[in-house]
């Protein structure tokens, strides 16, 4: 057992340096590195942290398999559970689900179970050779909507348990918000490209280029092209605005705008035809994870950048490490501050955003304290670009051509329970879809959890 | 991969392309449109859908070579390829009960509007046509209107074409001469539009316009194609691309409409000088 009380550190590239280049910021732990961190497990027979990790990975017997250096056996131990762990080990929020739960988090810090899984997805990535599954096919369709998290998982089970399964995409590529969402910085492009490659070998079909909803439907889906069972996964990509004045100024994006422009379009690239603003000083509106992703990729394009958000940095939504990682890069902060309107020029570019300062009041519906507006505490930010990460909703796409599918009154398809039964018998949903925008741990879990009804409602049909 | 089936120049800048996109040709209805990308890392571009054919599984798209994107697509043959096409997407325009119409084309525009008065034609409507160019060289579709339109007016700046002077000239003359349209369909220039808007306000005559503005996505996820309607904030991808055009703020998608037209005339600059000297 290595006694360390801290995990090994994770060798990263220096902020200054890293917050003007698009490439992964975390290098990954090496074998020794790796090997030693996974000595610091107790393995722990209850395993408490299994019991944080929303799609159940067997986490004590692959760290196992890692301290004996056995990492394609770990590799295989993980993917019983978890199909996409190279996304997972980098984007999960640990701190707050596995290594919340870890016995040497008591004293010290808990052993590094992302850092871990990380390094041996990665280790696979690099070493293993492609190999086609064989699993005999059941014969029966099932059709997954969306390529992102929940979509993968769902596809990923069902796959492996004999189902063909075929993913449609709207996007002209897989990969949901793993590919226009989640910066290269956090998540290389090539990853998520070669988890997809490694389901395509399960079987999975994709068919990129399809609106579910526009150039085919849920019905015909079931009624004409012969699926058996549909699950839907098809995220909350509606970007929220905050209706201020001078949201449609030029210069004005939704994080998502910025961010699938950079990342799924490769604006940051020079030779990117896909055009991105180059700013001087660019104001984000929100404290998420996405805020975060869209203000650091807004420093790495040359802007001074400044994160606007309501509440104070105890109540930042995001992950502690990212915003740790915004920090470093030069990211400013401006907490208790909300945007009253985004001023713009003649020519109607955006020049700057007038903004009020807040306090804390009593905790609203979410249990954080609201925040209450200072009179006369208005002053003015300088910006030529404003990108507003304030969250998303559900896409109403899908429903407004479902009859009968039942949806909340905030958009969210109404489920059954863990299960991700809709209002219509083997139609089934998960991930952002239903709950509004979350992590894509959680997605994956629900797109796990459906799979598993799926396949026994087709089994006992 | 997307076989492109037919190809034809309609004027020196325009051009007309038959796409094999069987899953697209089967739900297309005028007024909806399709995003595309030519090749691996080309930017998505929307094309409002010009015909279809929903037995052979073809989708005619007309474009106007303005940028790098169109420029591209405009080097593509006949059996070559495009990289990617999606849809149809957005709402088709609106055509039932409509009984008597004014359909007003301008320039590239009206490759749009081609389908809109066909469909109106079809379902028994009285069509009146009013189309614009700049000159007799740049007109499109001549024939195609002509053959759907119970009244056809030509204009053009110059006067080499039809009358000179400007579609909503003509507009005006029919309303005052008493013509009663149900609604005024204008698909066109913002600035053409927008003037089409203010000529019927005053006699109260409802006026659809189709909306073009920047866009990635198509399926509400970026709102880069944000227009303010009403004083409301509306996706044209998804709650159009057609509105109330006495609703529209046109100044607003204008200046929208402008955001990256320099770096776009810098980079078609450089790739048509690019491709000069390769030849």
């Amino acid at each position: 057992m290595n006694p360390s009380l801290i995990k090994n550190p994770m060798p990263s590239q220096e902020p200054d340096v890293r917050n003007k280049n698009f490439d992964e910021v975390a290098l990954g732990y090496t074998e020794e590195q790796a090997i030693s961190e996974a000595q610091r497990c107790l393995n722990c027979k209850n395993m408490p942290c299994r019991g944080g990790c929303p799609v159940k990975v067997k986490i004590p017997q692959f760290i196992a398999k890692v301290a004996a250096g056995e990492f394609e056996e770990a590799y295989k131990i993980i993917t019983e559970d978890n199909l996409l762990p190279a996304v997972c080990g980098r984007v999960c929020p640990q701190e707050s689900q596995c290594e919340s739960k870890c016995v040497r988090g008591i004293k010290g810090e808990s052993v590094g179970i992302g850092r871990l899984e990380r390094f041996v997805a990665d280790y696979h990535r690099k070493n293993a050779k492609g190999e086609i599954s064989n699993v005999d096919k059941n014969g029966k369709k099932v059709a997954v909507i969306g390529s992102g998290p929940s979509g993968l998982a769902c596809a990923g089970y069902l796959a492996k348990h004999g189902y063909s399964v075929t993913v449609f995409e709207a996007m002209h590529l897989a990969g949901g918000v793993l590919s226009y969402g989640i910066p290269e910085f956090r998540l290389p492009k090539e990853i998520v490209k070669k988890e997809i490659e490694d389901l395509k070998n399960l079987g999975v079909e994709f068919m990129t280029n399809v609106v579910i909803g526009k150039t085919l439907t849920i019905d015909e889906l079931m009624h004409e092209e012969g699926f058996s069972a549909v699950f839907i996964g098809t995220g909350a990509g509606l970007p929220n605005f905050m209706k201020i004045p001078g949201e449609s100024a030029n210069g004005v994006y939704s994080a998502n705008e910025f961010l699938t422009r950079i990342n799924l379009m490769k604006a940051y690239k020079e030779d990117s035809p896909t055009p991105i603003m180059h700013a001087k000083k660019t104001v984000v509106f929100g404290g998420g994870n996405v805020a975060m992703d869209a203000a650091r990729s807004a420093k790495r394009l040359g802007a001074d950048v400044t994160i606007v958000y309501r509440r104070t940095e105890t109540e930042l939504p995001a992950r502690k490490e990212e915003v740790e990682h915004a920090k470093e890069e030069g990211i400013k902060f401006n907490f208790l501050t909300a945007p009253l309107e985004i001023t713009k020029d003649e020519n109607g570019w955006v020049n700057g955003v007038k903004c009020q300062k807040m306090e804390l009041g009593e905790p609203d519906q979410s249990g954080r304290r609201r925040p209450v507006p200072i009179d006369g505490s208005e002053f003015s930010i300088d910006a030529d670009c404003a990108i507003v990460a304030i969250g998303t909703s559900p896409n109403p796409l899908i429903k407004s051509t479902t009859a009968g599918l039942e949806v909340n009154k905030k958009g969210g398809i109404v489920v059954n329970g863990e299960d991700g039964l809709t209002s219509i018998e083997g139609v089934y949903a998960g991930g952002d879809a239903v709950t509004g925008a979350a992590t894509v741990i959680l997605a994956m879990g629900a797109g796990k959890n459906a799979a598993i009804a799926i396949d026994e409602y087709l089994s006992n049909k | 991969m997307y076989k492109i089936l037919r190809k034809t120049s309609l004027n020196p800048t325009v051009t007309l392309m038959e796409i094999d996109a069987p899953l697209v040709a089967r739900k297309a209805e005028p007024g909806q449109f399709i995003i595309l990308r030519v090749d691996e890392d080309g930017e998505r571009i929307p094309l409002t859908i010009a015909d279809f054919d929903r037995n052979t599984g073809k989708v005619t798209i007309i474009f106007q070579i303005v940028g790098e994107t169109t420029y591209k697509l405009n080097l593509k043959n006949e059996g070559d390829y495009i990289c990617d096409f999606v849809g149809p997407l957005g709402k088709a325009t609106e055509t039932e009960g409509l009984k008597k119409v004014a359909v007003v084309g301008g320039g590239v525009g009206c490759a749009i509007a081609y389908p809109v008065a066909k469909k109106l034609h079809d379902i028994g409507a009285e069509v009146h046509t009013i189309a614009g160019f700049r000159n007799k060289d740049l007109v499109i579709l001549e024939k195609e209107f002509a053959a759907v339109s119970d009244k056809f007016c030509k204009m053009s700046d110059d006067g080499s074409w039809g009358e000179k002077g400007l579609v909503t000239d003509a507009l005006k003359k029919l309303i005052e001469s008493g013509e009663n349209y149900d609604e005024v369909i204008a698909i066109g220039p913002l600035i053409m539009m927008k003037f089409v808007c203010l000529t019927t306000k005053p006699f109260g005559v409802k006026t659809v316009v189709s909306m073009n503005p920047i866009m990635i996505d198509g399926t509400g996820m970026c709102g880069g194609c944000r227009l303010t309607v009403g004083g409301e904030t509306k996706f044209a991808c998804v709650d159009g691309p057609d509105f109330d055009g006495h609703l529209v703020d046109f100044d607003e998608a204008m200046k929208r409409g402008a955001t990256y037209k320099m770096r776009e005339r810098q980079r078609h600059e450089d790739v048509c000088n690019l491709f000069k000297e390769v030849k």
